[in-house]
């Protein structure tokens, strides 16, 4: 990875102003629950994550990222458009595997405002006319590839925010050392980066062909997390 | 990109052609769900007003306000922050800024959108990407020292309330002397004594934010960065050391 690092580093960054922040990925119901009670249930919590919806995304990452590479200033107004096109069966096919209606419109919700912090950020002629609320790995994939980066690296991208933001939120929901959590992300890295390596690999595929993942469990939480009364993070 | 801007981000572009955008800052439980619907009740015949809430839990502010029924409901949006309240109004603004931008579209033309920040602490103050003005509100109830320790908010926000004085003599503060604090930890700037009980403070309040937003529409305000907490001392055994925000 020598070309982009620079721009991955940016996209990837959870300081990125984009609102992530305000999520934890699941972590926050798990913990209520009583799912994730120290680092361990954390690491098994995390990998998780990162075989279901993370790979799932990391996929979709992948494929917006090729849909739109090549597509730039110069490219012909069909090609554009054909761009366009995929990026928007991309996301109805990702919200097919998104059961959860509040985790639909958690992705939803991050990829609108990850597109508008972009457009501030690295403005692209295709942003205005890209459906305004994608799903965050569309969104995601779609500004990687508009930072001139490759599908593995918004795969990487995607895999790492699934894994960094429960990390950071942790330490605000329970009693857990900073340094275990990040802990549990370095020794997960074997694992995400073979998880980004297979999503890139289907970058080209037909969008009903990518993977779809699922995590019932976090599906059902993530519903009642989105009413219950005196929640920390919206996620 | 030039035609092809939407109307918000013409909007943001050219503050005069878009409404006035007014954060109301400050501690928790100083009152600043209370200013507001008050603003609104005294000013909605007169003016087109929305409003956005940030909230740590839910949107508890925002069914204040829709309780105290003085906007249409819709007009009143709920941002939760999640446990960072401070993040959304100064490092990462994207939550509250579209919030702003589907409320001046979707309801266009507005004058104004006052947007409440989640109660944090001394520190905590809009970046000028989000807002055009701020209000920074204390309260009696806090204690008459908290305007003489200043800091960003209490020393350069647009305008200081200083809210709840009808209570000043239940919690054994000299108002005066307060506003008189607060006034030279500003320099001057602009303090403003607040009871929602007492109309004529209201309507000292709602004339300052009628002056605001002309001088927003003539193009004479200029908005001013309180800036993050000033570089400050911290003492300790070893002597102190000199503590950056950043």
């Amino acid at each position: 990875m020598t070309h982009g690092t620079a721009g991955l580093l940016l996209l990837a960054d959870g300081r990125l102003p984009a609102g992530g922040y305000a999520h934890s990925g699941g972590l926050e119901a798990a913990v209520r629950t009583g799912r994730v009670r120290d680092t361990a249930d954390l690491g098994r919590f995390l990998t998780g994550r990162a075989t279901t919806t993370g790979a799932t995304n990391a996929a979709f990452a992948a494929a917006a990222c090729a849909a739109l590479r090549g597509a730039g200033a110069d490219a012909e107004p069909g090609e554009e458009q054909q761009t366009l096109t995929r990026l928007a069966v991309l996301d109805t096919e990702l919200d097919a595997r998104t059961p959860s209606p509040a985790l639909r419109r958690v992705s939803h919700a991050l990829g609108r405002q990850l597109l508008r912090a972009l457009k501030a950020v690295n403005p692209h002629p295709l942003q205005q006319r890209m459906q305004q609320g994608p799903n965050h790995p569309v969104a995601f994939g779609a500004g990687a590839a508009m930072l001139g980066l490759t599908p593995v690296d918004a795969a990487r991208g995607v895999l790492h925010e699934s894994v960094s933001g429960p990390s950071s939120a942790v330490v605000k929901l329970m009693s857990a050392d900073p340094f275990d959590a990040y802990r549990t992300i370095a020794e997960l890295r074997g694992l995400l980066d073979e998880i980004a390596e297979d999503a890139a690999g289907r970058a080209l595929d037909h969008p009903e062909d990518l993977p779809s993942y699922g995590a019932p469990l976090s599906d059902h939480l993530a519903e009642d997390h989105e009413t219950h009364e005196t929640r920390l993070f919206a996620s | 990109m030039g035609s092809e801007n939407t109307v918000e981000e013409q909007g943001t572009d050219t503050p005069g052609a878009r409404s006035l955008r007014l954060g109301v800052a400050g501690p928790v439980g100083t009152g600043k769900s209370s200013v507001i619907a008050a603003l609104c009740r005294a000013l909605s015949e007169e003016m087109r007003i929305g409003v956005v809430t940030n909230d740590i839990y839910t949107d508890e502010d925002a069914r204040f306000l829709k309780a105290e029924g003085v906007l249409p409901e819709e007009r009143i949006r709920a941002v939760e922050t999640g446990a960072c309240p401070h993040t959304a109004i100064r490092d990462d603004v994207t939550m509250n800024l579209l919030a702003v931008e589907d409320l001046e579209q979707d309801f266009a033309p507005l004058d104004i959108v006052l947007v409440e920040s989640g109660g944090d602490n001394l520190t905590a103050t809009f970046s000028p990407s989000l807002v055009d003005a701020q209000l920074f509100v204390l309260d009696v109830a806090g204690g008459g020292d908290v305007a003489r320790k200043g800091g960003p908010g209490i020393g350069r926000a647009d305008l200081v309330v200083v809210n709840k004085v009808d209570l000043a003599d239940h919690v054994g503060v000299d108002v005066p002397q307060m506003v008189d604090d607060a006034t030279r930890a500003r320099e001057g700037a602009p303090v403003l004594a607040l009871s929602g009980k007492r109309w004529g403070t209201v309507e000292q309040l709602c004339e300052w934010v009628r002056g605001l937003h002309r001088r927003h529409l003539s193009g004479t305000h200029v908005p001013t960065d309180p800036g993050p907490m000033a570089p400050h001392f911290h003492a300790d055994e070893e002597g102190g050391y000199l503590h950056s925000h950043v």
